[in-house]
This record gives C-alpha cells, sequence and structure tokens, in this order.
C-alpha cells in the first residue's frame, strides 16, 4: 500500500518536471517538507551524491529517496514513478505532433512554467543553503558559517567562470571540508 | 524527422528480443558515462546512438532534445525514450528508459545503504559539511541559468519572483504554481495576440 502511495508521488515528481533534472529538486523537497520524511541535511547529501554518481540527477536523487524510504523496492517504485509521465507522454506526443515545441500553445505554456521553475529552482537553493551554510554551525556572524560560505562561493565560481566540472568541485569541496572543520 | 536508417529486425521473435537487448545496452552505457544528466548527457548520445549505432541523424538529436526540454520529466529520459520508440515501438521506449535508468538504481542502491550508515561518522560528517555549500552553490548555478534563459521581460521576473516568495511564505503546493504559470502563460500569449490584431 505504502508503495503504491510512493509510485503515485513520483508520478507526480515526473510529470510536473519540466526542464530538466534540477526542475525536480524544488518538488522533491516540497514533498520532503510536506511529509516530513528527511532532514534539509540529509536532502543535500543526497543531491550530493546524486551528483557525483553516473545517471541523470533528478532520476539518481528520485532513486536515493525512493530507496530511503522503502529501501530497494522503493528506489524501484520511485525510478518506475518518475519514469511513467515521460513514457506516457512521449508516446503521446511521438504520434500527434512532429514539431511539438514550436507550437503556439506549447510555447505559451512554457512561457509561463519557465520562470515559475527558475524562482522555485533558486527557493531550493535558498533551502539547500541554510542546511549548508547557516545552520550548520561553526565559525561564524550572525549565523552563517563564514567557512562554509567560502566553499560555496569559491565552488560557485569555479564552475561558473572556470567551467570545472561539478564532480571534481564537490570533491574538492570534501577534502576542504575534511581539512578545516 | 524521418525514421533513421536501421536495420529493423522482423525475422521473429528473437531478433527482435534481441534488437531490444541492444537497445537497452545502448541506453545503460550512455546512464553509466554521464554525470549530471540533462545536456550532459548529449555527448554520450552522439557518440553512442549516432555515431556507433546509426539510429539517429545527427541533426535529429537537436530536434529530440528541444522537444525533450519541453516535456514533462527528466530531459534525458525524455530523449531516451523517443529514440527508443523511434526504433522499436513502445517496447523499444520501455527498453531505453530502463537502460538509460538501470545504471542510477544499481549505482545509488549500492551506495544508499552504505551511505545511511557513514553520514554520522566523524570525517565523513566534516567531509559532508563542504560538500553541501558546494551543492547550494551548484543548486544557484542552475537557477541562475534556468533564470537567464527564461527571465526575458516583466512578466517572466514577475512570475519567478512570484514563485519564490510562495514558496517562502505559504504552504501552497509547488505542482499548483507550475500549473498558474502555465495558465498564465497561456492568457498573456492571447492577450497580446489579441492586442496585435485588432
Amino acid at each position: 500500500m505504502i508503495y503504491l502511495q510512493m509510485l503515485w508521488i513520483f508520478f507526480r515528481l515526473g510529470l510536473f518536471t519540466v526542464g530538466g533534472g534540477y526542475a525536480m529538486l524544488p518538488l522533491i523537497q516540497s514533498e520532503i517538507e510536506r511529509l516530513g520524511w528527511i532532514t534539509a541535511e540529509e536532502f543535500v547529501d543526497m543531491i550530493a551524491i546524486a551528483e557525483m554518481t553516473p545517471g541523470a540527477i533528478g532520476v539518481n536523487t528520485a532513486t536515493f529517496v525512493g530507496f530511503r524510504l522503502g529501501g530497494l523496492f522503493g528506489a524501484f517504485v520511485a525510478t518506475t514513478g518518475i519514469a511513467l509521465p515521460s513514457l506516457l507522454v512521449v508516446v503521446a506526443v511521438s504520434k500527434v505532433l512532429d514539431r511539438f515545441q514550436e507550437h503556439p500553445v506549447v510555447k505559451a505554456i512554457l512561457f509561463g512554467i519557465r520562470p515559475v521553475v527558475a524562482g522555485l529552482i533558486a527557493s531550493a537553493a535558498l533551502f539547500i543553503a541554510e542546511a549548508a551554510i547557516i545552520q550548520s554551525g561553526g565559525l561564524g556572524i550572525l549565523g552563517l558559517d563564514l567557512v562554509a560560505l567560502c566553499i560555496a562561493v569559491v565552488s560557485g565560481i569555479l564552475v561558473w567562470r572556470y567551467h570545472m566540472h561539478p564532480v571534481a568541485v564537490i570533491v574538492g569541496a570534501g577534502v576542504v571540508g575534511l581539512l578545516v572543520f | 524527422m524521418e525514421q533513421a536508417p536501421q536495420d529493423t529486425p522482423d525475422k521473429g521473435q528473437v531478433s527482435r528480443m534481441s534488437f531490444l537487448l541492444e537497445i537497452f545496452a545502448t541506453f545503460f552505457r550512455v546512464g553509466a558515462f554521464t554525470f549530471g544528466g540533462g545536456l550532459a548527457m548529449l555527448p554520450l548520445f552522439e557518440r553512442e546512438v549516432i555515431e556507433n549505432k546509426g539510429w539517429v541523424k545527427k541533426e535529429d538529436i537537436l530536434d529530440i532534445y528541444a522537444i525533450s526540454q519541453s516535456l514533462p520529466g527528466v530531459i534525458a529520459v525524455n530523449a531516451s525514450t523517443f529514440i527508443g520508440y523511434r526504433l522499436a515501438g513502445v517496447p523499444g521506449a520501455i527498453a531505453a528508459i530502463s537502460g538509460v535508468m538501470a545504471p542510477s538504481l544499481l549505482v545509488i542502491v549500492a551506495i544508499a545503504g552504505v551511505f545511511t550508515q557513514f553520514r554520522q561518522n566523524f570525517y565523513v560528517a566534516k567531509a559532508l559539511r563542504g560538500v553541501r555549500a558546494a551543492v547550494a552553490a551548484l543548486i544557484f548555478l542552475a537557477a541562475y541559468r534556468i533564470g537567464k534563459a527564461s527571465l526575458k521581460g516583466a512578466f517572466g521576473f514577475i512570475l519567478a519572483i512570484t514563485a519564490f516568495l510562495l514558496t517562502w511564505l505559504t504552504e501552497i503546493n509547488v505542482i499548483y504554481m507550475i500549473l498558474a504559470g502555465g495558465m498564465l502563460g497561456v492568457i498573456v500569449a492571447k492577450l497580446s495576440a489579441g492586442g496585435t490584431s485588432s
């Protein structure tokens, strides 16, 4: 029974993820907050593992949450749940439209959805920053962990400006964390 | 988008089965060698599906990607489903989806069990504090990239800021915000179309 509920939840996650894996994170976060499944810190750790392991980040995070909730079968239910909307929608679209993304109504819908998704991801980023930088304790002012803040800023610059691979940056941040905390 | 030339197996169940296995194996490799998904997966698709197999034409993969980004779901999964479906119908789509997702399932299950135990370890906990900070930065960058591509004009900014504030100030389910965004997009498009025609 709980697996059926999980299947439904992950199906919804897949169905409302528009614009790639990162767009799934605010949806997962909102489910986690609503149902009180997992702590914010654990969620961030799951995203970190999802980034560092092969596979799409959305799939990996969902699989991890599924495993945490229901073991091996839970992980399987999670992947099935997020894959089902893709299967249904892609098969439907393949039949009706060739240049689906250029249809005016589709463009109009995405015109409205994309900014919302950008806002939601920014919100998820702040949620994660709260767990990583604000509430983590340690050396700091105004509740900010200054060392963690430095790691975040340097990581961001390395990926954004110097196009370093995110996996390398995450591993580097882990090593720095091990040394300084 | 026409179907790419291929060896369509029509010699009974056995060759059909082996074709599905080939689809599964090809997409398994794509899933196993990509980190991050989405656009990071595109080069792998090009190597495995276009160069090695010749299943899809090079110009078609960009179309498939464009459609995949507009549809619900993870982009890499959508793109795999598209290609699998074109190769062998619904069974092909299922083979491709299973293939691209199987590495995630295997690796995450292998790591998750161990990870839950080691999270509390003294050294792992220290490393994770650094890792979390880096992940926070990566997600901010993801928001920035999507924002840069989609926030054109006041409408976009207002929607993004409203969605951001609503998540912090209210308990509204984010699904409703996404639905509302889609509806507003249609309304604004209709209004501006009406404005130009009259």
